[in-house]
């Protein structure tokens, strides 16, 4: 076996958490190798070019946001171990977004007190009960959490007696991270994600997330970390209760005392042995998002939220619908609404409206419907918009566009090879990242880590304990 | 290597691992996470950037011996100079 072959850690995937891990280890001298199946770094958060024009895939914010200076949060500890310079990252923070429902809107930001303000206005009765559940999560150790599954809507309902105001909480923190299809969420993960969104908040940076990924492919390279794009992992060799390396999709083979995986936990199993897969714990959350790029600035159409969550029933439905798309809910992203600075804008518009999908129906169409539904829905989708912004002009908003895109359950898969494009992996998530095999560990989306904060701090977090303090 | 010597070291590697604390008025008698934003994953990376920066090994169990700058040189010192 030659020495390039042999490496302390193998990644397999190389989005936020594979990359985030890859620093963490190079920092300290571990000679580790990120192999991806993609050719693009980024995973689920990467971008594309598509018509001479680039795309992010996922990005519709960076949650986390806090002031510069504010210590003791997500993103300052993540800047912290991977020694990253916040200015590098040109975080710029959200104007402002909205929960949408039929009678009732509430708007917040960055600054906690505005939800609050809108909460007590909107449904006087139940703000001292909404800050009495805010204490009741301040108690709890949401991140070292490993006991039985409590439900979200169980301890929203034990608080707030209002269930139109439980289901407005639910409806942006299920769309950024329920990997679960039963209206639900567990009670830890909605804790982090209620900080993630509202209790910190969105930010992006100018040039969207090409920036982070260059920020943190620089890093990784500077420190010696070798990669290995358009080649995944084929199959995974186990001796014993070990897992001594692997086979490529080239056909080489590399061995590792360590392998830290972010392609999910059914996924990477699959790669030792398929009947590993635990068939009962597989996700079926996926999406549909169209793309609308514009000449002009989306707020010169009215459209001035950075984003806005909706539902066009006061029963918010989270699972996985009997139609293409569910078109009952979902989520409008204008990534021009960000504070970039009054020197910048940027050059063209853009409208992201994501939705929940049927991965069943997408995955099966032949080629040529495939394209024709992706036009169909768009056009159905687009009709929400006036859920959103009754007064806007969709015949107007159409003359300017300049290009469309949508991407379905298919993408997701493509991207992240994620059973059923399932977006954020298996409802039961592993927190310490251990699998059947003492050096085979998740990181990313199935640790329990979601978006982008969160599967870069899985990856740091799972290559601190595993990688350099030893197993 | 004197005690004084020992604990510029250690500031030199919390100045790198936590470049956004302010350090000019550390007490040396004072535990470090009391009076600067440290957490474990900080004191994890500390202990690292010695063996890395300077060879020396801190076992798991001793990772207390770090809480203060006093201690750190108590602590380090003679291992420096071993
Ligand atoms: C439409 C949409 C919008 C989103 N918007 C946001 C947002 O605004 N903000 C936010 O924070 N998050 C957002 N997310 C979520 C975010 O993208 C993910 O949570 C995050 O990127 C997950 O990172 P990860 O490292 O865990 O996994 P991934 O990004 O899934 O990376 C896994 C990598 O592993 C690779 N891989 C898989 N199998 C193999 C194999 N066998 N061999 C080699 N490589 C393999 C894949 O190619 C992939 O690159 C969004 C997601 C979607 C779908």
């Amino acid at each position: 076996m030659s020495l390039e072959e042999q490496f302390d850690v193998l990644i397999i995937g190389c989005g936020m958490s594979g990359i985030a891990a890859g620093i963490r280890l190079s920092m300290y001298q571990k000679r580790v190798l990120i192999v991806d199946s993609h050719n693009a770094p980024g995973g689920l958060n990467g971008f594309y070019f598509k018509d001479g024009r680039k795309f992010d895939v996922g990005l519709h914010a960076v949650t986390n946001y806090v002031e510069p200076g504010i210590k003791g949060t997500p993103l300052q500890k993540l800047l912290r171990q991977l020694r990253i310079n916040r200015d590098e990252l040109d975080l710029c923070p959200q104007w402002g977004s909205r929960i949408a429902f039929p009678e009732v809107s509430l708007r917040f930001t960055n600054d906690f007190t505005v939800l609050e303000q809108e909460i007590a206005e909107a449904f006087p009765a139940q703000i001292d009960r909404f800050r009495r559940f805010v204490q009741h999560m301040d108690a709890f150790d949401a991140l070292a959490y490993e006991g039985p599954v409590l439900s979200a809507r169980s301890e929203l309902g034990a608080y707030i007696s209002d269930p139109l105001l439980v289901d407005m909480l639910m409806c942006p923190l299920c769309y950024y991270g329920s990997a679960r299809n039963d209206n639900d969420m567990d009670f830890d993960q909605f804790i982090v994600m209620f900080r993630s969104v509202f209790r910190e908040g969105f930010c992006r940076p100018f040039e969207g997330v090409r920036k982070i990924i260059k920020v943190l492919l620089d890093r990784y390279r500077s420190l010696g970390g070798k990669r290995k794009m358009g080649c995944g992992v084929a199959r995974l060799l186990k001796d014993g209760q070990r897992i001594a390396g692997a086979v490529l999709e080239d056909g080489s083979q590399v061995y590792a005392d360590l392998v830290l995986s972010s392609a999910g936990l059914g996924e990477t199993l699959k790669l030792v042995d398929a009947a590993l897969v635990p068939t009962h714990n597989i996700g079926t959350m996926s999406f549909v998002e169209s793309i609308q790029v514009i000449s002009n600035q989306p707020e010169s159409l009215g459209m001035d939220d950075t984003i806005v969550f909706f539902s066009r029933s006061d029963k918010f439905r989270y699972e996985t619908p009997a139609e293409p798309l569910d078109l009952g809910s979902g989520v409008i992203c204008v990534p021009n609404n960000y504070a970039f600075g009054s020197d910048r804008a940027l050059p063209e518009g853009m409208i992201r409206i994501t939705a929940q999908a049927d991965y069943n129906y997408w995955s099966r169409l032949n080629d040529a419907d495939y394209l024709r539904s992706k036009e169909e829905w768009f056009m159905r989708l687009q009709q929400v918009l006036t859920f959103a912004y009754p007064k806007l002009d969709l015949a107007a908003l159409n003359r300017q566009e300049l290009a469309r895109d949508v991407f379905t359950p298919k993408t997701v898969e493509r991207f992240t090879r994620h059973f059923n494009g399932a977006v954020y992996g298996a409802p039961q998530k592993k927190k310490s990242g251990q699998t059947d095999y003492e050096n085979l560990i998740l990181i990313g989306t199935d640790q329990g880590f979601l978006g982008i904060i969160g599967s870069l701090l899985s990856g740091i977090s799972m290559a601190n304990r595993y990688g350099l303090t030893g197993i | 290597m004197t005690k004084e010597e020992c604990k510029q070291i250690v500031l030199d590697i919390i100045a790198e691992i936590a470049a956004d604390e302010d350090l000019s008025n550390v007490k040396p008698d004072v535990r470090l996470r009391d009076q600067l934003d440290l957490d474990s994953m900080d004191f994890l990376d500390i202990v690292m950037e010695l063996r890395k920066q300077h060879g020396i090994e801190v076992p798991e169990e001793d990772y207390m011996q770090l809480a203060s700058l006093d201690s750190c040189a108590e602590y380090l010192t003679p291992k420096f100079n071993s």
